[in-house]
């Protein structure tokens, strides 16, 4: 139930965006969302939008995966 | 950039300690995405991964669920409601057994869909079932805002909101459960973000990582729990910072204080636990449907047999409870876990039993 879909806003009217994820078309009101833009990507729950997202997630783990990984083997 | 699955599995091969490491996913929707995945099957035996109680309609009380379907029967009500409740067993019936009988309810994706059916039968009450989490709530509060901003009168929840971070702390505090890290929800953290779980870390030296819902990102969080446990450094990681920040979704945050207070609140299996519920401002008490209508003493019980409680603190695999897979199945569930989607019953019958 805790689950939302990433998509992207394609058209603004009011409280309200349509926002498209491969195809697939759905309308979400944007009250709970500061500053929405067409091309953001918000992460759509229940017919609402509750987050924006940003572009990439960190490269921390590739860093300690590298790290961990260039260790001597037990 | 994602990073290597194959790195990420011989990362986690490689900082597996000799004793046991438990680690619980939170989340109902990680509980599914390592069943249907087979994670377990590829990590190494030491790393045991314990389900945990986050499926809201898993934890919600039959008390709730027969006041819902006692509603459901009177006069001039509408129920509307999320889908995963409609098979949840109350103590004689479920919310899909009284609309065969004729009780008008009615599935929504939305709650927002609640105010339209609301400003279509200004003779009924509508009623919504507001189950969820802190992912789901914004979604309540969002409908509440719009109700006002239409001078609707006559829409009402029945609440039974749940926060995750006072159940952590139940669940961290258990000597039963020996938990060494913990897989946060990625969708509750996106609105309330890190700093709620701080504690976990800080004050119980608990492996933290927050995840998204895809394979190797559970894997990535498994790693980065491990790291932790070998340097014994503990902290709240966040490799899904694409959805997760700091500070979370403020506005909805501000939302769902504007509307809502902390609650005690019961939790199937666990008990009552201190704050971990929502309750309406007295300023907004009229949308609680239990200021308009009286409910009467119900007595509800559990299903007889029914180990759900032990399965959501992560004391017993679903296997484990004599009702699984005879007489609880997912065609015919008796027990909350295994009827929602995400109920730790129905993903291991759905995905690791062959019966």
């Amino acid at each position: 139930m805790c689950l939302g879909i990433p998509m992207r806003v394609t058209e603004i009217n009011e409280n309200k965006a349509i926002c498209e994820q491969s195809g697939t078309r759905v309308e979400a009101y944007i009250d709970m969302l500061d500053d929405v833009r067409i091309g953001d990507y918000v992460l759509i729950h229940a017919g609402f939008a509750i987050k924006k997202l940003s572009e990439e997630d960190a490269t921390e783990t590739i860093r300690l995966l590298s790290e961990v990984l260039s260790q001597d083997t037990r | 950039m994602k990073p290597d699955i194959s790195g990420i599995i011989e990362g986690i091969k490689r900082l597996t300690p000799k004793k046991r490491v438990r680690i619980m996913e939170v989340c109902g929707t990680h509980t599914v995405a390592i069943a249907k995945s087979g994670i377990k099957d590829i990590l190494p035996e030491e790393i045991k991964l314990v389900s945990g109680p986050g499926c809201p309609v898993c934890v919600t009380p039959q008390e709730y669920i027969d006041r819902a379907i006692w509603l459901s029967k009177q006069k001039d009500i509408i129920i509307t409601t999320f889908g995963d409740l409609m098979r949840v067993p109350g103590t004689e019936e479920s919310l899909s057994s009284a609309k065969a009988e004729g009780a008008d309810i009615r599935v929504l994706y939305s709650p927002a869909g609640a105010v339209e059916i609301a400003r279509e039968n200004p003779s009924k009450t509508v009623v919504f079932l507001a189950v969820g989490f802190e992912t789901t709530i914004p979604t309540i509060t969002g409908t509440l805002e719009i109700a006002i901003r239409e001078k609707i009168k006559n829409l009402f929840i029945l609440c039974a909101h749940k926060i995750v971070p006072p159940a952590l702390e139940v669940l961290a505090s258990s000597e039963d459960l020996m938990i060494d890290g913990f897989i946060l929800p990625g969708h509750v953290s996106a609105v309330i973000g890190i700093r709620p779980y701080e504690f976990l870390s800080r004050i119980h030296r608990k492996a933290c990582a927050i995840s998204g819902f895809e394979p190797y990102q559970i894997l990535e969080a498994i790693f980065l729990i491990l790291r932790q446990i070998s340097g014994n450094q503990f902290r709240i990681a966040n490799p899904y910072n694409s959805t997760v920040d700091y500070e979370g979704n403020t506005k909805a945050q501000k939302s769902i204080s504007r509307f809502f207070i902390p609650s005690d609140s019961v939790w199937r299996g666990i008990g009552n636990i201190p704050s971990s519920g929502l309750a309406l401002r007295e300023e907004f008490s009229y949308f609680d449907i239990g200021t308009r209508i009286s409910f009467p003493d119900i007595q509800s019980r559990e299903p007889k047999g029914c180990r759900c409680g032990d399965v959501l603190k992560g004391i017993i695999e679903p296997s484990e409870c004599p009702l699984f897979g005879k007489v609880c199945t997912y065609e015919n569930p008796v027990g909350a876990c295994m009827v929602s989607s995400e109920g730790s019953c129905a993903a291991y019958y759905r995905y690791r039993k062959k019966l």
